[in-house]
């Protein structure tokens, strides 16, 4: 394997890092109307991912410069052309990472209000938009012979995008919910559990469609037979989640979540594989692993880069969690809320 | 049409969204080290005023730190969505040190700064202590890289052009990383930042001690602030005057720029002017202030040295080292002047501005002073507190704008790099939602900054009172 194929498995593990992580963050923003029936419970569960929404967030960055560095052409021929959905996610994340710092700045229900919704709507575009992006990679956008983007903004929402939108909204939204299940206590846990139940049943339809179409479209994919195993293992894994949940098993539910995620997302990296980004332009030129990477020689500075590094940030990543592991209660929120004012 | 004209808009977004981040980095940039050493002498002399005063300052630290974050996303996406042709040139030089940036620096910020928001009551306090640093150290590391990319731009090194000429390779990581561009930027930068975050702690400080409160606390932190903010800037002038140097060596036509100056100069009439009124456009003046010699003495450290003129490089770059590019250009190599000859002044003027303010103030604030200071004087020092934050920008304006034509230094023009399937109307649609974001959202954050610098310190603890001191008594943050 060249560093090049490499790469791609590295850029692929940091997109499926940052869709692991942000996304249940991504989730428990969106729980906010459901399971937040007080200030107080709200802050209980913006508080499970107070200590941890930056560093998940940060994946992103990195799997971006990551993209930047190892394929240029595909960074600048996806970049430009989904310009728009970009933007979107930008604004959307802005409106997020501030809400959750400002919201307990000041003791004033609008101002609370007015975060909470910018929460709620900075969580769910993201959550949307990242499936809508991928989902078209996969399959392939018009690309003209020098790889630029020649179709419109209208050409991602096709039906395929749009369900692969809703397929990551949904698993997102549950994840999160699974993770507000598994770090509170009292009446937003069990409403968690609850909920969870209720949204995993919609979750499993839409995943089960967006997994299927997407296996059907990757028949003749070289990893063909890797798309199927680990579509089925996101599928079970899913269910498992499910059943889990129902049976009060916060910490498997979580965990089958999580590799719902990581496998789902890799069945689209490998549908994806050797391409980067086809096209779907008659006469139109595909990006691939080979014609959209570095050098060989920035390849491999990279790869000493991360091979130094991500074992280390994984390590302290985790002890970060390991450190914030306790449930946060109802009992320190109030009793917060009373100091401060 | 003129005002859809995609290169424009997409300078425009581009200098408006990198300027507004740049509001928010000096401060984190400085802010992160001040309370790292305010908590370091809570550690060491175990003083509970220092605990009140870095939880003070770790607040204002905070708020200003979620802005530099979210708007950073911005910036490193802006590449591949606005800059796309940019982006396949140099991806294999500009992306490497990105990609460093993020797994060596931005991981290490996030991550830590997380661990100390949260961990007072869970970190042993050595560990909780080595968060602030951590977080402190992520953020240095990351404008290290972040400049390296950009010293790229003004200088590159390191690299070859491809085969068939579409594309720099990167030859020498090294070599790009020592960028004698870069290694005189990032320290200018970084002690800015300090600079200006000092001059905050002053300011803040001022508001309290011209009100009486909290004093006891406020007088440490002011002289702190002072002392900070004068030794940053004797840092920030040693640096800049090396990085002058370089900028001679490398673009010796935005030296030319910076003074205006046409024709090539040598000795006593390389003079610097102070001030200048001429046409707008810069090519003729109707009335100057110069200092003899002080440009020479700028450029090369030498009292006969030469400046070369704008004329003479334009010659030079079209005939000689850029003829492939004289048509694009029609023949002119040089920035707009006026943005060029005042950012520089102003720069220089602004920190100089401060450090003065700095002076001042450690003289009327001394230990042996008779005379109570004066409210005007707490005024200045509070209303000071800006200076060094729009010395960084305007500065800034005049490193990106004085490298103007170029998006790459001699090798791409900025006109060519920017992405060719993004229509005017989309650039201009992100540019408006952009500008009214961040314009609501600089709103806030002054807000919120006033109020909780305002509120001030919690009040100390009652001298008498038994002090449980245990780490599962100390108060936290809570979202």
């Amino acid at each position: 394997m060249d560093l090049a194929h490499l790469w791609f498995w590295i850029v692929a593990f940091l997109f499926v890092g940052y869709f692991v992580l942000d996304g249940f963050d991504f989730g428990v923003g969106m729980s906010l109307p459901f399971l937040g029936k007080d200030d107080i419970a709200r802050r209980q569960i913006i508080n499970t991912i107070g200590p941890v929404w930056d560093l998940n967030e940060t994946w992103v960055i990195v799997a971006g410069a990551a993209l930047f560095a190892s394929f240029p052409e595909w960074y600048a021929t996806l970049f430009s052309g989904f310009y728009l959905p970009l933007l979107a996610i930008l604004l959307a994340l802005i409106a997020r990472g501030v809400s959750f710092e400002y919201r307990h700045q000041r003791d004033s229900l609008t101002w609370r209000r007015s975060f909470d919704r910018m929460i709620v709507i900075g969580s769910a575009v993201p959550a949307f938009l990242w499936g809508v992006a991928f989902a078209n990679i996969v399959q392939g956008v018009p690309l003209d012979t020098d790889h630029e983007y020649a179709g419109t903004v209208l050409t991602l929402l096709n039906p395929y995008g749009i369900l692969g939108g809703l397929t990551t909204l949904s698993l997102f939204f549950l994840h999160g919910v699974y993770f507000v299940a598994l770090k509170t206590d009292g009446q937003v846990r069990s409403d968690a559990r609850r909920l969870a139940g209720r949204a995993g049943l919609l979750t499993i339809a839409l995943a089960a469609l967006f997994l299927g179409w997407t296996i059907l479209n990757a028949a003749g994919a070289p990893l063909f037979l890797g798309v199927v195993a680990l579509a089925g293992i996101a599928a079970l894994t899913l269910i498992g989640s499910w059943v889990a949940n129902t049976r009060d098993r916060e910490g498997t539910a979580f965990t089958l979540g999580a590799v719902t995620i990581v496998t789902a997302v890799a069945a689209l990296f490998f549908a994806l594989f050797p391409n980067v980004m086809p096209s779907t332009l008659p006469g139109g030129a595909s990006l691939t692993i080979d014609n959209a990477s570095s050098t060989d020689y920035t390849l491999t500075i990279m790869s000493w880069a991360a091979l130094i590094f991500l074992p280390l940030i994984l390590a302290y990543q985790g002890w970060t969690y390991w450190v914030f592991r306790k449930r946060v209660t109802r009992a320190r929120i109030e009793k917060a809320a009373l100091v401060a004012h | 049409m003129e005002w859809l004209d995609p290169l424009a808009l997409a300078r425009w977004q581009f200098g408006l969204t990198t300027l507004y981040h740049f509001l928010f980095v000096p401060l984190t940039l400085g802010m992160s080290l001040i309370v790292a050493i305010f908590q370091t002498r809570w550690y060491r002399t175990g003083d509970v005023r220092w605990l009140h005063i870095t939880r003070f300052f770790g607040k204002i630290f905070l708020i200003n730190f979620a802005m530099g974050v979210v708007t950073g996303i911005v910036q490193e996406f802006q590449f591949g969505m606005n800059w796309s042709a940019y982006s396949r040139f140099v991806g294999d030089v500009f992306g490497a040190p990105l990609a460093f940036e993020g797994l060596l620096a931005f991981f290490l910020e996030a991550t830590f700064i997380g661990l100390w928001i949260f961990g007072w009551d869970k970190l042993p306090r050595l560990a909780h202590l080595a968060s602030i640093w951590m977080a402190s150290i992520g953020a240095t590391l990351s404008a290290y890289f972040i400049i390296a990319a950009n010293a790229f731009m003004q200088n590159p090194v390191g690299y070859q052009m491809s085969a068939d000429g579409h594309r720099a390779e990167l030859v020498d990581i090294w070599a790009m990383l020592t960028n004698p561009v870069a290694l005189a930027a990032f320290p200018h930068t970084i002690f800015a930042g300090w600079m200006f975050a000092a001059m905050v702690v002053v300011a803040v400080s001022a508001w309290h001690m011209a009100r009486g409160r909290n004093t006891e606390m406020m007088r440490k932190t002011l002289r702190f602030g002072l002392w900070g903010t004068l030794v940053s800037f004797v840092l920030v002038a040693i640096v800049g005057d090396q990085l002058s140097l370089v900028m001679v060596a490398t673009q010796p036509m935005k030296m030319a720029a910076a003074e205006a100056t046409f024709n090539t100069v040598c000795g006593q009439d390389a003079s610097f002017s102070i001030f200048t009124l001429g046409t707008p456009d810069g090519t003729s003046e109707l009335f100057s202030i110069r200092v003899p010699f002080l440009l020479s003495i700028l450029s090369t450290h030498s009292l006969d040295g030469c400046v070369e003129g704008i004329n003479d490089l334009n010659t030079l770059y079209s005939q000689q080292m850029f003829p492939q590019f004289a048509d694009q250009v029609d023949g002119n190599f040089a920035p707009v002047l006026w943005v060029t000859y005042w950012a520089f002044r102003w720069m220089i003027a602004l920190g100089g501005i401060a450090a003065l303010v700095s002076v001042v103030g450690l003289w009327v604030t001394r230990k042996k002073a008779t005379r109570p200071v004066a409210p005007w004087m707490w005024r200045i020092a509070i209303w000071a507190a800006p200076l060094p934050m729009l010395a960084s920008l305007v500065g800034w304006v005049f490193t990106e704008m004085g490298r103007q034509p170029w998006i790459v230094f001699g090798l791409m023009l900025t006109q060519d790099g920017v992405s060719p399937s993004v229509p005017g109307w989309s650039v201009l649609v992100s540019l408006i939602a952009f500008t009214l974001v961040y314009l609501t959202l600089a709103i806030v954050e002054f807000g919120l900054i006033v109020k909780f610098a305002q509120k001030g310190p919690e009040p100390l603890p009652d001298p008498d009172a038994v002090h449980d001191d245990s780490i599962e008594n100390t108060p936290t943050t809570v979202y």
